[in-house]
């Protein structure tokens, strides 16, 4: 059995790197798809204490994490789709009006 | 038998390196399938870990649901041809000091500070099995359950007035 860090550690990477593909990329689904990876990671942390003190509240919270993630990311996508009918562009950097 | 250190670095190496196909790729579709192979990675760390439902549960709405609307939408909008423009200069040194800063405080809680987890006890059979988290959700957590439903109703109405055709005189 590997030592539960080496999970959390592996999850730790993961997260840092979807955050810095949430600072650094500039297409608004590719931002998207790094707050998936980063809620990923945490699924990835709470399966791995779940393993470790033998309790299963762990993976029901995972279950409950990849409920609100499939409802954000359909909000989320028809909201790119809306933006995307308008300003015909999904660059952040041009989206910095709040009455367009 | 593999030792499950060797199968362990195997999987997050595949986890790792599709994480960096993502974050690097120009095209939004290379981006999305990597996506799709980090969740699968991720998938069978679940079943090294004693979570057969939740590993397939990820295959099916991770993978097979979330991506397959990632995917979707990037065709819809021709996202994968995005131009790159100027960025603002200070704004990727800044992103990935912050990310070394991260990963060191990461490393230090991790394994330097560390905490005594409990050891790996065998598990016995059922841990994991769809009728043990499937008793827990009806039972302990039966009220987060209901508001789960009641968030992806919302979700769908979001999504279907978000989406409407604006081309009535009235604006809805």
């Amino acid at each position: 059995m590997v030592p539960i860090e080496y999970y959390i550690g592996l999850s730790a990477i993961l997260f840092i790197l979807g955050a810095l593909g949430v600072l650094i990329r500039r297409n608004a689904i590719i931002i998207f798809m790094s707050v998936e990876l980063m809620l990923n990671a945490a699924n990835l942390v709470f399966v791995a204490f779940a393993r470790s003190f033998q309790s299963l509240d762990g993976q029901v919270f995972v279950f409950f994490v990849m409920g609100v993630a499939a409802a954000e990311v359909a909000v989320g996508l028809a909201l790119i789709v809306a933006i995307f009918h308008t300003k015909q562009s999904i660059d952040v950097d041009q989206m910095h009006n709040l009455g367009g | 038998m593999i030792p499950d250190i060797i199968l362990f670095i195997l999987l997050a190496l595949v986890a790792v390196l599709s994480a960096l196909g993502l974050l690097l790729s120009k095209n939004a579709v290379y981006s999305a399938l990597n996506l799709i192979l980090n969740f699968s990675a991720v998938a069978v760390l679940y079943l090294i870990l004693g979570a057969p439902f939740i590993a397939l549960a990820q295959i099916t709405v991770y993978a097979g649901a979330i991506m397959v609307l990632f995917l979707f939408v990037i065709m819809l909008l021709g996202a994968e041809r995005l131009p790159s423009a100027a960025t603002l200069p200070w704004q990727r040194p800044l992103a990935i000091s912050s990310a070394v800063l991260l990963a060191v405080l990461a490393i230090y809680v991790i394994f330097i500070r560390p905490v005594t987890f409990p050891g790996a006890a065998p598990l016995t059979p059922e841990f994991g099995s769809p009728f043990e988290v499937g008793t827990l959700l009806f039972d302990k957590y039966l009220l987060p359950f209901e508001i789960i439903s009641v968030l992806l109703l919302v979700a769908m109405i979001g999504v279907i007035v978000l989406t409407r055709r604006r081309d009535r005189k009235n604006r809805g």
